[in-house]
């Protein structure tokens, strides 16, 4: 059934131009993420494992294939679609976290709300969108870091409220490049921890990107990439 | 929302962009205290030219000048009585002014106005440019006592007082003068060329020489020839003392004689030589009215000239000054006139007092004008700041812009970031521009005094502006639209860098380090 998925991905090609030459890097992949689990993904890096997760985001065009989000086609719809599917749908966190550095960490968590809306109706939800930041922040730990900007943090905090920020919106599927990537193992340990809890308490479907085998083990579900496609390497859940 | 909180934060930590905007800041400052200074001095050149001249001047140009006056400001109000409020009839005459300065004689060129003191005042602002309080009030051709300039340093004493003192000095020094040449000479027939010998032409001399045996009678201690007033630049020049203060040097104050040629009204015209006796001094401010005029009696000036028709004993004039009331239309009752007394018809030139300061006032508006684009340029030069600084700041926030559009936002929501932050910077940069334009503008007399103290250069000179202190206006209106197009220019300078912004590909925004 269509709507066991949350995201699919069809036959998706892709390829970049260095100096003329036509470098492939997805090769038509098809991906299907299962509603409610954790979904690893492997590869080395420059496998395309990357590529294909901007794709999913939309934040890039296939040359070919598609992207559907619970069975509505997204890659080829309209600009203002796509940025509501990037707002509201889905939750993105990166390696590098990508925090705003002007802004604290409550105000970062509360961007996508001021993105998704428009002054006037975030002026008049504001101390709503304020107590839903606050318990993100409480949800992923970081209660007590809320007025501290990116940098008076620690790589952890600085994920966690990536993590924060990216639930914000109560997305179906959270994306995950790389979460670990630039962590120590024990805070890594911590970050993977956290997103396990989210998927086993909230239900959070979580689509991570890795390319450490020891985190994709703990997987529900584990692909790998290789030479531009995708294979399955192990499910601990047997999907339909 | 979250572009503003965005740009008001970039504005807080982005100190580099606070520098790019200390350009359009001073733009706005300067354009401010170059429009005030402006104003105040074209309002102050206006009101002292319109208090000079009348509403309408009509002319003559003919040396009898107009028989009948009477009979033209019955046509004139004909014509447009309704639009008049006063008027005035006088006679003007190129002349020579001839001061008596230590013996020698200096001569000055002036035009000589023969006014009428009753009606002169209803048409122009005449009195209020006298120095002797009293004048001031009420003109008259009438020397004073004393008490003329009493707020001017350094004004010599003039009046009656002086006036016996310096006849009775005169007296005295050519008695003394004759008791020399008495000894030197031996005694003989030598005495007759002693005299011209001193190479000085005493003032008696003078007057013997002019009215003959009416002098005989005539008593300077207590009788005055008729009164002239005299632009006080006229028998007077300006330097700088040993302490570098500005004082006047005047050859002739009220209560000496002078003596003015002109030439009298017949179609064969001879020079009129008459003796006049200064009764106070025009001041008005403006150097090309106050070095070129002299002022006296209409009367005595018609009888001087033989203006009067031995016939019928009309009086002509050569010039009507009309005043209008207030809120007419100078050009529409100009025109009325000149259809009235067309040019072709009657030697007749009707003007405005704008035609006759045409030039001079449109060199100003000029003048504005050109400070003003030229300032704007720079303005317009720190827009180009803005450009280069703002495209930087867009390449810093690559990955910031990456990040946005990851959580949906739009390329429009990125451009419209980098738009409200030119937008605010152009408001910070001129906003504190208008207050240190307003600032200077208000302590400008202080700052130039600074300035003037520190350099030792008289940053606004009254030897050559006649105004003691910088006159300046602020006019709200300039002040917006100096705001408006320095935001304006500064938004315009944003757009570039905010549609690179906008444009930016996310996945390359986000891999950017």
């Amino acid at each position: 059934m269509k709507s066991d998925f949350v995201l699919q991905a069809r036959g998706l090609v892709k390829s970049y131009h260095k100096n003329r030459i036509e470098v492939p890097v997805l090769r038509g992949v098809n991906l299907d993420v299962p509603t409610g689990v954790v979904t690893a993904l492997v590869g080395r890096s420059g496998s395309g494992k990357s590529t294909l997760m901007h794709l999913l985001a939309t934040l890039d065009h296939p040359d070919a294939g598609q992207v559907l989000y619970r069975g509505e086609r997204i890659d080829n719809a309209s600009r203002s679609r796509r940025d509501i599917y990037r707002n509201r749908d889905i939750g993105i966190i990166f390696q590098f976290y990508h925090l705003l550095p002007e802004l604290t960490a409550i105000e970062n968590v509360l961007t996508p709300m001021m993105i998704g809306r428009s002054v006037w109706s975030y002026f008049r939800n504001r101390n709503e969108a304020r107590r839903r930041a606050e318990a993100m922040l409480d949800r992923v730990g970081l209660l007590h870091r809320a007025t501290h900007k990116p940098c008076e943090m620690s790589g952890g905090e600085m994920q966690r409220a990536a993590i924060a920020r990216a639930l914000m919106t109560d997305p179906s599927i959270l994306l995950a490049d790389e979460p670990t990537g630039n962590l120590d193992t024990e805070t890594g340990l911590d970050i993977l921890k956290l997103l396990t809890e989210l998927n086993q308490d909230d239900g959070l479907t979580i689509l991570m990107i890795t390319h450490d085998d020891s985190i994709a083990e703990g997987a529900d579900h584990c692909l790998r990439m290789h030479d531009g496609h995708l294979e399955l390497h192990h499910a601990t859940l047997q999907v339909a | 929302m979250y572009r503003w909180l965005l740009c008001f934060r970039y504005l807080r930590t982005r100190y580099i962009a606070l520098a790019s905007i200390i350009s359009v800041t001073l733009g706005v400052a300067t354009l401010i205290v170059v429009n005030s200074v402006m104003a105040g001095f074209s309002s102050e050149m206006h009101e002292r030219l319109h208090g000079l001249a009348s509403d309408i001047l009509i002319e003559c140009h003919l040396s009898q000048g107009m028989p009948n006056p009477e009979g033209h400001l019955q046509e004139i109000m004909k014509v447009c009585g309704d639009q008049i409020a006063g008027h005035s009839a006088s006679v003007h005459v190129p002349a020579m002014l001839g001061i008596d300065f230590n013996g020698q004689l200096i001569t000055r060129h002036v035009n000589l106005v023969g006014l009428d003191p009753e009606s002169y005042d209803l048409v122009s602002h005449f009195g209020r440019y006298l120095l002797h309080p009293d004048n001031q009030k009420r003109v008259s051709f009438d020397l004073r006592e004393d008490g003329y300039a009493p707020d001017r340093e350094h004004f010599p004493q003039a009046g009656w007082n002086y006036r016996r003192a310096w006849t009775a000095y005169e007296a005295a020094l050519a008695e003394e003068r004759e008791r020399m040449q008495t000894l030197e000479s031996t005694p003989g027939a030598a005495s007759d060329s002693a005299g011209p010998s001193f190479g000085m032409v005493a003032p008696s001399e003078l007057v013997d020489a002019g009215e003959g045996d009416v002098a005989k009678e005539f008593d300077p201690s207590r009788e005055q020839y008729p009164g002239i007033i005299l632009g006080i630049a006229t028998c007077s020049s300006r330097f700088r003392d040993a302490d570098d203060q500005v004082r006047d040097h005047f050859y002739c104050r009220p209560g000496n004689d002078v003596r003015l040629m002109f030439p009298n009204a017949s179609d064969n015209a001879k020079v009129v030589n008459q003796r006049f006796t200064v009764v106070d001094m025009y001041e008005s401010g403006m150097s090309e009215y106050d070095s070129t005029f002299a002022f006296c009696r209409l009367d005595q000036m018609q009888d001087f000239r033989g203006m009067i028709d031995p016939e019928t004993g009309v009086r002509s004039v050569t010039t009507i000054q009309l005043k209008l009331v207030e809120g007419a239309d100078l050009n529409a009752v100009r025109d009325l006139l000149r259809k009235r007394f067309p040019a072709d018809v009657f030697a007749y030139n009707i003007q405005t007092w704008r035609d006759m300061q045409g030039p001079l006032l449109a060199a100003v508006r000029l003048e504005t004008t050109i400070l003003n684009i030229l300032l704007f340029l720079i303005i317009a030069v720190a827009g180009f700041g803005i450009l280069a600084t703002f495209f930087m700041i867009v390449v810093e926030k690559t990955r910031d812009i990456g990040t946005l559009k990851a959580l949906g936002a739009s390329g429009r929501g990125v451009m419209s970031i980098f738009l409200s932050y030119g937008l605010l910077l152009g408001f910070v940069g001129s906003g504190a521009g208008l207050i240190g334009g307003l600032l200077f503008v208000r302590h400008i007399n202080e700052v130039a005094s600074v300035i003037e103290s520190i350099t030792g250069q008289e940053v606004f000179d009254p030897t050559v502006y006649y105004f003691n202190e910088i006159p300046t206006i602020i006019a709200p209106f300039t002040l917006a639209w100096v705001m408006a197009g320095a935001m304006t220019i500064a938004v315009l300078a944003s757009v570039l860098p905010a549609i690179r912004a906008a444009r930016m590909n996310p996945v390359k925004a986000l891999r950017f380090e």
